[in-house]
């Protein structure tokens, strides 16, 4: 239905341009039911439509952008796109040439419907409620579509739909000590959610040991992929971006300017194919199947928008203005998951990492606290659950000379995150083992 | 427009315990211009309406930009169907709310419209603006943007309440990097603080006119500066990095769902626990702490909050000694505490959740000179750049953009990558100085996130310089 409406309006926003206008619509929408839990009970549920489009009028280099709510309601919408060309009309001729500007004019017109296999939202939620019985379960249940369109008047037409779920949760024992778990994908099975129930339930026994207070020191630590992925996710801001590589502000400066390098492990990529973002971006261009960012420890590529191509002179990536990653894959190493605690022998084990920013973004120093399930390990075992910690600690070192090894085996992160709108946002992670984390407070 | 759809909902609304429904439309726009290029206008407009169903104990949402009679329908069925499906499963006692028929308006101040300068007139002072950030080759990255927004919100109950609220925000940024042989260091126009309600004038109260070349030299200052030192010293903060620390170490602690556990999948929980109120120390003498909606310019201030309660000034800390809680009508029931109204949603399609408003630390007696003249030891910084804290609001760590040595009273050499931490139950006890009226400074963060769904939302923060003693600083590698 958004994409039948999506595409009709655009094509009477496309009848209607003057002379040698050009018109990019790009469009967002999701239908999802949100149930938020807390103490195994329903906090706030309900259900969320919302769709926008965004358009960008130019000629002559001249061009101005909106972004609008749609109602859904064809006449409502048809009336106010056609004010808002109008007022993107007004504003063209106010403002001077964009040398910057640059949008897809080879069509590569695209179409991307996965069938919707998820059950009714208020049956998911019924199951969860179930697995809360016994136990005190907080988090959220985020369930339905998410659409991404794309037109331009050059005739290119790209849909994306693909419905999906995402239950982050955790367990709770009491105060801060707890479990945290996700369960996301795009067919709910009631079996394999119940296997995710019961090994939280596992490590729950663990955090009920008394917890231990390490003091500030460094220590060998194994990092679980939802903990590595808090590291990604901070590098991602602002450290593959070409503008930020141009403007000095990217933590991997070093890399850039004096040759410094990661572990030989390190493989990043933003992998595109194997991502659940679609493949279009806002200004038309098509995302390539990969594009390699970090190759065994070296810089390789940064993710280029079409802004950024045409003020640098280089050539585009598909990525959108704030080139960040949407789909970023750390290649796997040697080391079996099942080997983890044996091969850690001594330190910590960290299921998740919290609050990251940079002390020194120029020396990639980062700061962050250890969250939910962390384990002290002797001999290979988990002694005891450790309470938080904060470490601070250079990025060249943590994923650099003291990163020991990664798990083969590699878990795919989908983003819970709904800032504005839910995420398409993935990550596809292994675990790190690391010789040293420094830890301060 | 704003009544037809009223009267949609009044003549559609079911015959159920309760129900609500609040509209919001905004228009944004965002003007910009980087290294001297002006930068694609952008205008958004977003329209849409939140109903809410309480129904036999259960309690359901939905958000529709559908603003028809079918729309509005339609999300009355979906909201019914939640509150059908929570209905014995919810965790708030729905019976023991406050449902007083209320209504009102609220409208931002506003000396100098938005219109009253033309588009051309308006990127004609962000270009020259921008042009005065290059002050240097190492100059490599540099912005002047303005950001304003309209908000119209209407919210009613099938009982009767009724109130509406216009508000006007403007956000002014600049920023300056400079770079050379491998160090970048930046400075910016309070980060995002000067977000104010208001018009054109923020421009002129807030300095915007005259800052440009300091910022410019005080990049290229930083680029040539030492490291900040570190070690146990005094700290004198300037009010644009008091912003962050009220902000993560106050205010988040403070915020009663998370008290209640609601965050603790996400945001986090609280060191602060329900029993604490009333005589727990939480800071010196000096430490008061107010939830003020009646600072205008203020970007928080506002006649009520999401879920109808009027809005009016509570002392949270006072004399160093906790009071009350950030909490909403719900949580207030919940937790048998009192409140403040604080149940604030980011958009149309977000639940209300507890938030911060405006946030003050209430002004003390000290000049500036005072407190840098009480430090033989110590560090001034200003405007934050880094910020971290636990999942319980107690070890934060937070950087500056900048930083200077106080030796013996007097404010010295600049440093750069200034940083400190510490466990907010000790630093607020350590609080030994707070800045007078003329000191004291309204500001906010444009940025606040919290809840599942995700909500972004601007709160207000104002206070005066502050003077911290034996405080954890350090600087970069």
């Amino acid at each position: 239905m958004m994409q039948e409406t999506f595409h009709r309006l655009a094509d009477e926003l496309m009848n209607t341009l003057h002379g040698n206008e050009a018109l990019t619509c790009s469009f967002n929408g999701e239908e999802s039911a949100f149930v938020r839990f807390n103490h195994s009970q329903i906090r706030q549920a309900g259900h969320v439509t919302q769709q926008s489009i965004t358009v960008d009028l130019s000629a002559d280099l001249r061009h101005a952008a909106a972004e609008i709510t749609l109602s859904g309601e064809w006449a409502t919408d048809r009336a106010r796109l056609q004010e808002l060309l109008a007022e993107l009309r007004a504003i063209r001729a106010q403002i001077p040439e964009d040398p910057y500007l640059l949008y897809a004019t080879d069509v590569c017109s695209s179409e991307r419907i996965h069938p919707n296999q998820l059950p009714e939202a208020t049956a998911i939620a019924e199951q969860v409620l179930d697995a809360g019985v016994g136990h005190d379960l907080v988090g959220i249940l985020a369930s339905g579509p998410i659409h991404h369109g794309f037109a331009n008047s050059f005739g290119q037409r790209n849909w994306h739909s693909r419905a999906s779920f995402n239950l982050d949760w955790s367990f709770y024992l009491k105060a801060d000590k707890a479990v945290k778990s996700r369960y996301a994908g795009f067919a709910w099975d009631e079996a394999a959610f119940r296997d995710k129930v019961r090994m939280a339930s596992r490590q729950l026994d663990l955090l009920a040991r008394p917890a231990r207070t390490i003091v500030p020191g460094t220590y060998r630590a194994y990092l679980a992929p939802a903990a590595l992925e808090e590291i990604t996710d901070l590098l991602g801001w602002g450290g593959f971006g070409l503008r930020a590589h141009r403007t000095g502000m990217t933590p991997l400066m070093r890399m850039v300017e004096q040759d410094a390098r990661l572990s030989p492990w390190l493989t990043l990529r933003e992998n595109t194919a194997q991502g659940i973002a679609p493949d279009f971006q806002a200004a038309g261009f098509i995302r390539p199947a990969q594009v390699t960012l970090i190759e065994q420890g070296g810089y390789r590529d940064c993710l280029v928008s079409p802004r950024s191509a045409k003020e640098y002179g280089v050539p585009g990536n598909g990525a959108e203005n704030g080139e960040t990653p949407l789909s970023l894959d750390m290649a796997p190493g040697t080391l079996p998951l099942a080997r983890v605690l044996e091969t850690l022998d001594t330190g910590l084990y960290i299921g998740n990492l919290w609050y990251l920013n940079y002390s020194d973004r120029n020396a990639a120093r980062l700061t962050g606290m250890t969250r939910f399930a962390t384990f002290w390990v002797e001999n290979g075992t988990i002694q005891a659950p450790v309470n938080v910690m904060r470490f601070d600690d250079s990025l060249f070192h943590l994923l650099g000379d003291r990163l020991l090894n990664l798990t083969a085996e590699r878990e795919l992160l989908l983003d819970p995150g709904s800032y504005g709108g839910r995420s398409s946002r993935c990550s596809r992670l292994p675990g790190a083992l690391l010789e040293g984390m420094h830890f301060t407070l | 427009m704003l009544e037809a759809i009223e009267r949609k909902f009044r003549n559609l609304a079911p015959a159920v315990d309760f129900c609500s429904l609040r509209v919001v439309r905004e228009r944004h726009e965002m003007l910009s211009v980087r290294r001297n290029i002006i930068q694609p206008v952008r205008r958004s407009e977003d329209w849409g309406a939140m109903i809410t169903v309480h129904e036999n104990g259960g309690l359901g949402y939905a958000a529709t930009p559908d603003l028809g009679s079918d729309g509005l329908r339609h999300a009355l069925e979906q909201a019914r169907t939640w509150a059908r499906a929570s209905r014995g499963r919810h965790l708030v006692a729905l019976s023991d709310l406050d449902r007083r028929v209320r209504s009102g308006d609220y409208r931002s101040p506003v000396r100098k419209p938005w219109d009253s300068l033309s588009l051309q007139d308006k990127l004609g002072l962000l270009q020259q603006e921008c042009q005065r950030l290059k002050a240097a080759e190492a100059i490599v990255e540099w912005q002047a943007g303005l950001w304003h927004s309209e908000i119209e919100t209407l919210y009613v109950t099938l009982d009767g309440s009724r109130l509406t609220q216009q508000f006007r925000y403007l956000l002014p940024s600049l920023n300056a990097t400079a770079h050379h042989q491998g160090e970048t260091q930046s400075r910016s126009f309070g980060g995002d603080a000067y977000l104010r309600q208001g018009g054109l004038e923020i421009l002129e109260d807030t300095g915007f006119y005259d800052a440009a070349p300091r910022i410019a030299a005080q990049a290229l200052t930083l680029l040539a500066a030492p490291n900040c030192p570190a070690g146990t010293l005094d700290v004198v903060l300037a009010p644009d990095q008091m912003v962050l620390q009220i902000h993560e170490s106050i205010g988040h602690p403070l915020e009663l769902d998370r008290i209640l556990g609601d965050e603790r999948n996400y945001a986090g929980t609280s060191f602060v626990t329900p029993e604490l109120f009333g005589h727990y120390r939480y800071g010196s003498e000096l430490l008061n702490v107010t939830f003020d909606p009646d600072h205008g310019e203020q970007i928080a201030s506002y006649g009520y909050d999401d879920e109808g309660l009027p809005a009016q000034r509570e002392y949270l800390i006072e004399q160093g000694i906790l009071l009350r809680p950030l909490g909403g009508a719900i949580s207030q029931s919940r937790a048998g505490l009192p409140g403040v109204a604080n149940s604030r949603a980011s958009a149309w399609n977000r639940p209300p959740i507890d938030r911060m408003a405006n946030l003050n630390l209430e002004p003390g007696t000290s000049s500036l000179d005072d407190l840098f003249g009480r430090t033989e030891n110590g560090l001034y910084m200003e405007t934050n750049r880094s910020w971290s804290i636990d999942d319980s609001r107690n070890k934060f760590q937070f950087g500056c953009e900048w930083g200077q040595v106080i030796r013996d009273g007097e404010l010295g050499a600049v440093v750069k990558n200034p940083n400190y931490r510490g466990l907010s139950a000790e630093f607020w006890r350590n609080l030994d100085g707070v800045g007078d009226a003329r000191s004291f400074q309204v500001l906010g963060v444009a940025s606040c996130g919290k809840g599942e769904p995700n909500q972004m939302i601007r709160v207000g923060h104002a206070a005066p310089p502050c003077l911290f003693r034996q405080v954890a600083v350090f600087g970069g590698e």
